[in-house]
C-alpha cells in the first residue's frame, strides 16, 4: 500500500490588509486572517488523486494555527485518511527550517512512500518546507511538479520549466516533491460533508517541543513597497475611466 | 571565508536562463562592496561555451554526462562538495525550477542560512526579499558565515549580467555521480497553442479577480474590439479556463507586448516575472494594494465588472 503524507500549512490571506509588528520585523499576526497555502491545497489534491487510481492511505500533517481544525477535517471530507496536528509554539509562525523538521519527525514516523507539500508558500522566507524536509529525511526532492504517476519503486514526476516546457523525472521512492499544481483543480466539498468529518475524523497531535529560529538571514526591518514605485491612478466613475484608457490605447498607438 | 560572490549559472537546452544573467548582476553589486570576484558555477556536459556570455570574472567548470541537464539530484552532490571547499561570502541561486530544487536542501545539509525571494542586493550586504505575493518587502544582512541568497527576477537587467569578454574557466573536480536517485527521462515540449502570445502587440491578461469560467467571454468580446489576444495568469489556467499555452508567469510565457492590460490579477512575483517587460502595462484590481500596481504605469482601482460594458461602449463610439 502506498503511504502518502501531505505536508500542508496555512498562511496570510492575501487578500486582507497586511500591517507590520511594532518591532517592524515581523508581520503583524493580531488580526491576521489565515488561510491553506494554495500549493499545499494541490498537493492534498494530487495524494487524494493518486490514492483514487492505485490505492493507498493519505496522511495530512499540519502545525497548529487558527482555523487548522477546519482545515484538516476537509481534507478528510476530500479523501484523506489521517489527520496530525502539531503542537507547539507556532503562533508566530516560525521559519521554515524550523517548520520542516517538525514536521519531518512526524513525518519519519508514518514510515511515507511519497511526501507532498506545495511547492512554495507565500510567508517563505528562509526557503520552500519540500527540500528542508527532504533533507531531514536523507530523501530526494523534486519540485514544480505539477503531475505524479506512481510505477515500480519510483515515480515520474512532471516537472514544469519557463515557457511551458516539460521535464519528466524518474524519481526513486521514498521522496519528497514540491506540487506547483495537481492533475486536477482542487475539489470543492459541502459544508455538510466537513462537518460530517468533525464528528466521525479524528485529529493526532503531536507535541513538538522546541522550535529553532535559525536557517534564515538576521531580519533587519519589514516594510510596505515604497508608494513611488507606484502606478499612476485613474480616478473617476466608470465613463471617465474607460474614457481615459480610450485615451491611452490611442497615445501608445493600440487603437 | 573568501570575499567572492558565487552564482549557480542556470541552463535549460543549451540555452543560459535569464535568471542567470540577472544573478551575475546582483553578484557583481555585492562584490563590490566586499572587494572580491563574481564567480560562476557551471554544471553541464560539453556545455563550456556556455560560460562565453557571462560577466563573471571566472567560471568553475564542472562537466559529466549526468549533467547535461538539470536534475537536483546530482547538482546537489556537486555543490555540498563544492561549496565548503571554496567558502564563498554568499552563493545566489535561482528562486526557480532549478535553483529552488537545491538551495533549500544544500541549506540544511551545510547548516547555511538562506534568504528567499530576493529582489535586489546591496554594496553594504544588505538583502532585500519579498513575502506575501510582494505586497511585504524584507530587508536582511548578510551574516558573517557563507549565505545562500535566492533570487527572482524584477531588478536587474538580464544585459547588465552579460559580457563578451568571456571569462576564465577552471575545470572542477566532480564527486562521484552515481546512485542518482532523480534523473530525467526526457522533456516533453509545449503544445503549440493557437495563437502565440509572445508575439501579440495587445494583451488582456485575466487573473482570479474575473471569478467565473463565462466571463472569459465577456472579456473575449473586449480583446476582439481592441484586437487583442487573451492571456491569464496561473489560477485560470489551473481550473481548466483557458489552456497553458496563454498562461504568463514563470512557468508560461514572457511576454512583452506594447499594452498590457491586465484586470483581475494580483500581481505575484511568480506572474510579474513574465510580463515585467511589457511596453505599458495598465491594471484594473479592486485591491489598492495589490502588487500589480507597483509594476503598472496606468491603475485603476476599480470593480472590473463595472467597467468592461462602458470600456467597450467607448472603443466602439472612438474607432
Amino acid at each position: 500500500m502506498t503511504k502518502i503524507v501531505v505536508l500542508a500549512k496555512l498562511v496570510p490571506d492575501l487578500v486582507e490588509e497586511l500591517e507590520i509588528a511594532p518591532d517592524g520585523k515581523a508581520l503583524d499576526m493580531m488580526w491576521l486572517r489565515l488561510l491553506i497555502n494554495e500549493f499545499d491545497n494541490h498537493a492534498i489534491e494530487q495524494a487524494v488523486l493518486l490514492k483514487e487510481a492505485v490505492g493507498g492511505e493519505v496522511t495530512i500533517i499540519s502545525p497548529d494555527a487558527e482555523g487548522v481544525d477546519d482545515m484538516l477535517f476537509t481534507t478528510a471530507a476530500k479523501g484523506a485518511d489521517k489527520l496530525i496536528k502539531l503542537v507547539g509554539d507556532f503562533e508566530d509562525m516560525p521559519n521554515n527550517h524550523a517548520l520542516a523538521s517538525a514536521f519531518a519527525k512526524v513525518a519519519k514516523e508514518e514510515q511515507p512512500d511519497l511526501i507532498l507539500t506545495g511547492v512554495q508558500a507565500n510567508n517563505d522566507l528562509d526557503g520552500a518546507i519540500g527540500p528542508l524536509v527532504a533533507k531531514e529525511l536523507d530523501m530526494p526532492y523534486v519540485g514544480y511538479i505539477s503531475g505524479v504517476t506512481l510505477e515500480e519503486g519510483g515515480v515520474i514526476a512532471r516537472k514544469e520549466y519557463p515557457g511551458g516546457l516539460i521535464g519528466e523525472m524518474e524519481v526513486k521512492l521514498p521522496a519528497v516533491l514540491g506540487i506547483q499544481a495537481s492533475e486536477e483543480p482542487p475539489r470543492y466539498v459541502a459544508i455538510s460533508k466537513v462537518r460530517q468529518m468533525m464528528k466521525s475524523a479524528a485529529i493526532d497531535e503531536h507535541d513538538v517541543p522546541e522550535l529553532a529560529d535559525t536557517g534564515g538571514l538576521p531580519v533587519n526591518r519589514m516594510y510596505l513597497p515604497e508608494a513611488a514605485e507606484r502606478a499612476e491612478m485613474i480616478e473617476g466613475d466608470e465613463d471617465e475611466i474607460a474614457a481615459k484608457l480610450v485615451e491611452l490605447f490611442q497615445e501608445i498607438g493600440v487603437m | 571565508m573568501t570575499k567572492d560572490i558565487y552564482v549557480l549559472i542556470e541552463h535549460v537546452q543549451g540555452k543560459v536562463a535569464d535568471i542567470s544573467y540577472i544573478m551575475l548582476a546582483a553578484a557583481r553589486e555585492l562584490a563590490e562592496g566586499t572587494g572580491g570576484e563574481v564567480v560562476g558555477i557551471l554544471l553541464g556536459h560539453e556545455a563550456q561555451g556556455l560560460a562565453e556570455t557571462l560577466a563573471a570574472d571566472k567560471v568553475l567548470y564542472g562537466d559529466h554526462p549526468a549533467l547535461a541537464e538539470f536534475t537536483p539530484d546530482a547538482y546537489q552532490k556537486v555543490l555540498e562538495k563544492l561549496i565548503p571547499e571554496k567558502e564563498p561570502r554568499a552563493v545566489l541561486f535561482g528562486s526557480t525550477t532549478i535553483g529552488a530544487d537545491v538551495v533549500g536542501t544544500l541549506s540544511s545539509q551545510l547548516d547555511i542560512p538562506l534568504v528567499d525571494s530576493c529582489v535586489s542586493v546591496s554594496a553594504d550586504s544588505n538583502v532585500i526579499s519579498q513575502i506575501c505575493g510582494g505586497k511585504i518587502m524584507v530587508e536582511s544582512a548578510l551574516e558573517g558565515t557563507t549565505s545562500f541568497i535566492a533570487m527572482i527576477p524584477g531588478h536587474y537587467k538580464v544585459e547588465s549580467g552579460q559580457s563578451d569578454a568571456g571569462p576564465e574557466v577552471t575545470p572542477i573536480e566532480l564527486p562521484a555521480l552515481d546512485d542518482l536517485r532523480v534523473t530525467l527521462r526526457q522533456y516533453i515540449e509545449p503544445e503549440i497553442g493557437d495563437v502565440d502570445i509572445t508575439q501579440e502587440d495587445v494583451l488582456i491578461g485575466v487573473g482570479r479577480g474575473i471569478q467565473t469560467e463565462d466571463n472569459i467571454e465577456w472579456i473575449e468580446e473586449l480583446a476582439d474590439l481592441l484586437g487583442a489576444e487573451i492571456c491569464a495568469s496561473r489560477p485560470i489556467v489551473d481550473q481548466g479556463w483557458l489552456p497553458t499555452s496563454r498562461m504568463v508567469g514563470k512557468s508560461g510565457q514572457s511576454v512583452k507586448p506594447k499594452l498590457y492590460l491586465s484586470l483581475g490579477i494580483s500581481g505575484a512575483p511568480e506572474h510579474v516575472e513574465g510580463m515585467a517587460g511589457s511596453e505599458m502595462v495598465i491594471a484594473v484590481n479592486m485591491d489598492p494594494d495589490a502588487p500589480i500596481f507597483d509594476v503598472a504605469k496606468y491603475g485603476v482601482e476599480f470593480d472590473l465588472f463595472d467597467l468592461i460594458d462602458p470600456l467597450m461602449d467607448k472603443i466602439e463610439e472612438t474607432s
